[in-house]
């Protein structure tokens, strides 16, 4: 840990419990449906039921006779609102325009056409149920492959091939690494549909003072500052006019990583009305027009030498976008072709990238964003190579890793990997499930008829997004730290969490720099008006940028501090340290809070130095950080039910230094468990006509406590250079390794009747027929 | 039309007039100014609504509130007294058993309830118990060893 305090009792490495609770399970917390305002009205949005339709006429007459109405708008009210924008930017991308409300035709499921508002939420939805939308219904298509084949109905009628964008990228010699291959082993992969389900969904209310010219939005986001940035200019009004505060945010997994059209709407309507307007998404709302993620239908062919080494891998990638690109919509599957080595040294790669607009809301970051789709291609192909070679799947792994002497490494896909020992997590998953023995257990278990699987995964992902030339908004991020004159330490970042413990974890920091107790020690984030220009948290960014800049503000503020403390010691020789300042010559010494209160009072200043304790720190970030680690699953299928049982689950993450252990385990539950969840359960399914048939949670299988098994979880610790806390990221680390060991052990099962790939989500049912496929009992 | 309903709320009695189709929830949220539990899906599905309504654990989105009249019910905000925290809401701190807070207060009330029904769960039985609370962010794993950390006192 780079800490320079020589404290003994340092927070930082600590199992501290996190000081953002107390509210949360008191039921204290402030999420945007908690915020009550005089007159506040309520919004209820009209969406389209069908997947494509001409809007033939609307008529709101029959609504605005309930008592209660306040207002609605149409898309024709609207027109003259900015789009919903995409801070995507790729040679020849086309981009609909994408208008907040839809004016003349709908393009999914879900797509907005008229907002209700009115004194009270039943009122607006029963107004909502009585507006006459006369919709001409037109073919659909939602299916990737489906809307590249010739004669698909056009999602967008001036673009008929339904193709948004071509991307290619080639690295090193791969016609040649394909012309010397020994094997060459293909396999069609899809990492399907996804919804993100935060158990919070959006929300918004905004406030309109016509008198300040001041707009107010509260939403519920993972990125204030961009949506106060992206809202004013698709609203026409001043950048300092708006006001972002981001209350409490229940969850977000990327699905608030945006610009929302209702988020200008209700900006709209409260600029309109004059009175202050909440719009709460129902859950149907949620799983319709909040964006989903993956989406992938992907063709990997990957040549090798006889003895397992990796040439070249070629990817052919076709992504759903959906019918409109939300703001970073275009670049995931960019991410994903970063990542197409993984952890191996192969430097001969082929990407294809084409985007497919689909009659489907769009899709967009979501846990991983990319690097999952990746991870679960490289590492299933790995496996079917290993079968093809009749190796094991460690061997060829071990034989193709990136040494560790090979740091930092150029990628063939142009990344410089900052440091690595991919074997040693390895070593630790298979030392703990005693791997060798496990395989003879295999051996007997297959004797005995029964379907025993054991599936590896070695990942690798792309953290800390990202330095700003690879990032659409800027990548940087942005502290304040200020030691009031009482020398209480507030910390301002522009890094807003939604329960990933930064008010915790960034106080453990700045208590060790500063030498001061945690809770003297106040984090604030999340309102435009308090906080600096920002960035935000995804991407597994926040401690290793938002968490870095704050530490770069302290290293500026004990500059400040020990001027201060040698003027009050009367020395040109000070350190400090613990919280003190001392004079290295006398060893008298002066306390921080002593030296705060000094520099505000300012009766007398040290040279060139202003009066306070405050500094500011804006950090690019040289580089994205890379952890990895191995997931190890062992399954056991049921031959009657097709049911998977979960055996064992081993995850070693090697995230570069911990802050918290406690708060890393839990981000690598929750990331297993999404990572279960997409390889066993969860599928967003449309329907021929656009019609979203998985639009509730009862139709869509989230996880559920009783399905999951116990995650055992370790690390091993390789500290990354790019930041000085050695840290990584580990948001999304359970979710990228986890779905490829999963699916890799249940193939592994099922390999003695023939099977090499199995898509997600491995239903029963799916399982069950590659069972009979494959001659039922036998 | 409006009804008039007397139900004692986290120990307070109130008496409220409201519509038949008031949904409990938004009365505790809208009317009794009760904000902790949630409203996640409206369909009673993830649970973030949970409540106890005469003793039993309920689904509060999916409740009218006139099917309370009479009962007395118990919220998150009626479990700590003063700064003294309720026990599953220690242990709950504790043992991380909480993310972004989200579905936490519906949570708590249903783990209250599970070790009311049976002092001493087994892991299984535990998660059996959250069989109608989804939580998107910890995988589960740091709600069953809060839950199970006061089994194991029990």
């Amino acid at each position: 840990m780079a800490t320079t305090t020589t404290k003994t009792e340092t927070l930082v490495g600590k199992r501290i419990r996190r000081r953002e609770d107390p509210r949360l399970i008191t039921g204290t917390a402030t999420y945007v449906d908690d915020i009550q305002m005089p007159g506040l009205q309520h919004a209820c949005i009209v969406r389209s039921p069908h997947g494509a339709a001409k809007i033939k006429s609307i008529n709101i007459k029959p609504a605005l006779e309930f008592p209660g109405v306040a207002a609605i708008f149409t898309g024709k009210d609207t027109e003259k609102v900015g789009p919903v924008p995409c801070g995507a930017s790729l040679p020849g991308l086309r981009v609909p325009h994408h208008h907040i409300l839809a004016i003349d035709r709908v393009y999914f499921v879900g797509h907005p056409v008229a907002v209700v508002v009115a004194s009270d939420r039943y009122i607006a939805r029963d107004a909502a149920e009585a507006i006459e939308v006369d919709y001409e219904p037109l073919p659909a298509v939602s299916d990737p492959e489906k809307a590249l084949a010739p004669g698909a109905p056009a999602v967008h009628p001036e673009w008929p091939d339904n193709t948004a964008f071509n991307y290619h990228q080639d690295g090193g010699d791969i016609d040649k690494a394909f012309a010397e291959a020994e094997v060459i082993v293909k396999q069609r992969i899809t990492s399907q549909r996804l919804i993100p389900a935060a158990m919070e969904t959006r929300g918004v209310v905004a406030q309109w003072l016509a008198g300040d010219r001041a707009l107010t939005l509260h939403t519920s986001t993972q990125v204030p500052h961009l949506v106060r940035t992206l809202v004013a200019q698709m609203l026409g009004l001043e950048e300092n006019r708006l006001r972002v505060i981001t209350p409490e945010v229940g969850g977000g997994f990327g699905s608030k990583l945006n610009v929302y059209a209702e988020e200008a709407l209700m900006g709209f309507v409260a600029m309109k009305i004059g009175k202050p307007v909440k719009w709460i998404e129902s859950r149907r709302e949620n799983f319709t027009s909040t964006i989903h993620g993956r989406g992938h239908v992907d063709y990997y062919e990957v040549a090798a030498k006889k003895d397992g080494t990796l040439l070249g891998i070629k990817l052919k990638l076709i992504q759903d976008l959906g019918a409109y690109h939300q703001l970073l919509t275009p670049v995931i599957p960019t991410l994903s072709v970063l990542m197409m080595p993984g952890l191996y040294k192969c430097q001969n790669i082929r990407a294809d990238i084409v985007g497919v607009f689909t009659n489907a809301v769009p899709t967009d970051a979501y846990r991983g964003a990319g690097r999952p789709e990746a991870t679960h291609g490289i590492e299933r192909m790995m496996d079917v190579l290993a079968a093809e070679l009749k190796m094991d799947p460690v061997e060829i792994r071990k034989k193709n890793f990136i040494a560790n002497d090979a740091f930092p490494f150029h990628t063939a896909t142009g990344l410089m990997y900052d440091s690595g020992n991919y074997a040693a997590p390895l070593d630790k998953v298979l030392e703990t499930v005693g791997y060798k023995k496990l395989r003879e257990e295999q051996k007997q278990a297959r004797a005995d008829g029964r379907l025993m699987g054991i599936g590896l995964s070695t990942y690798g992902e792309i953290c800390a997004i990202g330095p700003s030339p690879a990032t659409p908004a800027g990548g940087w991020e942005s502290a304040t730290v200020k030691i009031e004159p009482s020398g209480k330490v507030t910390v301002m970042t522009g890094c807003s969490p939604h329960g990933q413990g930064e008010e915790t974890t960034f106080a453990q920091i700045a208590g060790d720099e500063l030498g001061v107790g945690i809770d003297d020690v106040l984090v604030v984030h999340g309102d435009t008006a308090i906080v600096q220009y920002g960035i935000g948290t995804f991407g597994s960014r926040g401690t290793a940028i938002g968490g870095t800049a704050m530490y770069f503000a302290i290293q500026e503020l004990k500059e400040k501090i020990k001027k201060y403390g040698a003027l009050l010691l009367d020395s040109d020789d000070v350190t400090f340290a613990n919280g003190v300042c001392t004079d290295n010559k006398t060893g008298k010494s002066v306390p921080l809070a002593q030296i705060a209160a000094a520099s505000y009072r300012a009766m007398k200043l040290p040279p060139n130095t202003e009066p306070g304790l405050v500094a500011t720190y804006f950090w690019e970030p040289p580089n994205f950080t890379f952890p990895f680690g191995a997931h190890i699953v062992i399954t056991e299928v049921d031959r009657e039910t097709g049911d998977i049982a979960i055996k064992r689950y081993v995850a070693v993450d090697d995230c570069g230094n911990i802050l918290n252990p406690l708060i890393v385990e839990g981000q690598v539950h929750g990331g297993v468990v999404q990572g279960l969840g997409q390889a066993l359960w969860e599928q967003a399914v449309y329907d021929d006509s656009g019609q979203l048939i998985t639009g509730e949670m009862m139709d869509y299988a989230l996880p559920k406590a009783s399905y999951i098994p116990w995650i055992e979880t370790s690390h091993t610790i390789t500290p990354s250079p790019v930041n000085p806390l050695g840290v990584k990221g580990v948001g999304e680390a359970g979710t990228i390794g986890c779905s490829p060991a999963m699916v890799n052990s249940v193939v592994d099962a099922l390999s003695p009747l023939g099977v090499r790939h199995i898509d997600m989500p491995m239903t029963p049912e799916k399982i069950w027929n590659l069972i009979q496929a494959a001659g039922g009992r036998a | 039309m409006t009804r008039s309903i007397s139900l004692t709320i986290n120990g307070t009695k109130r008496t409220d007039t409201v519509e038949p189709r008031l949904l409990l929830i938004h009365y505790l949220r809208e009317v009794a100014g009760l904000t902790g539990p949630h409203i996640g899906c409206e369909t009673s599905l993830c649970g973030a609504c949970t409540v106890h309504v005469d003793g039993k654990a309920i689904k509060s989105c999916t409740m009218f509130a006139v099917q309370a009249d009479g009962s007395k019910v118990l919220t998150i905000e009626g479990l700590a007294s003063g700064d003294k925290l309720d026990p599953m809401q220690e242990a709950f701190w504790n043992e991380h058993g909480l993310q972004c807070g989200f579905c936490t207060p519906g949570m708590i009330m249903t783990a209250k309830q599970i070790l009311e029904r049976n002092p001493s769960p087994s892991d299984a039985e535990i998660r059996e118990g959250f069989h109608g609370n989804i939580c998107r962010c910890t995988g589960y794993q740091h709600i069953v060893n809060a839950v199970r950390s006061l089994a194991a006192k029990a």
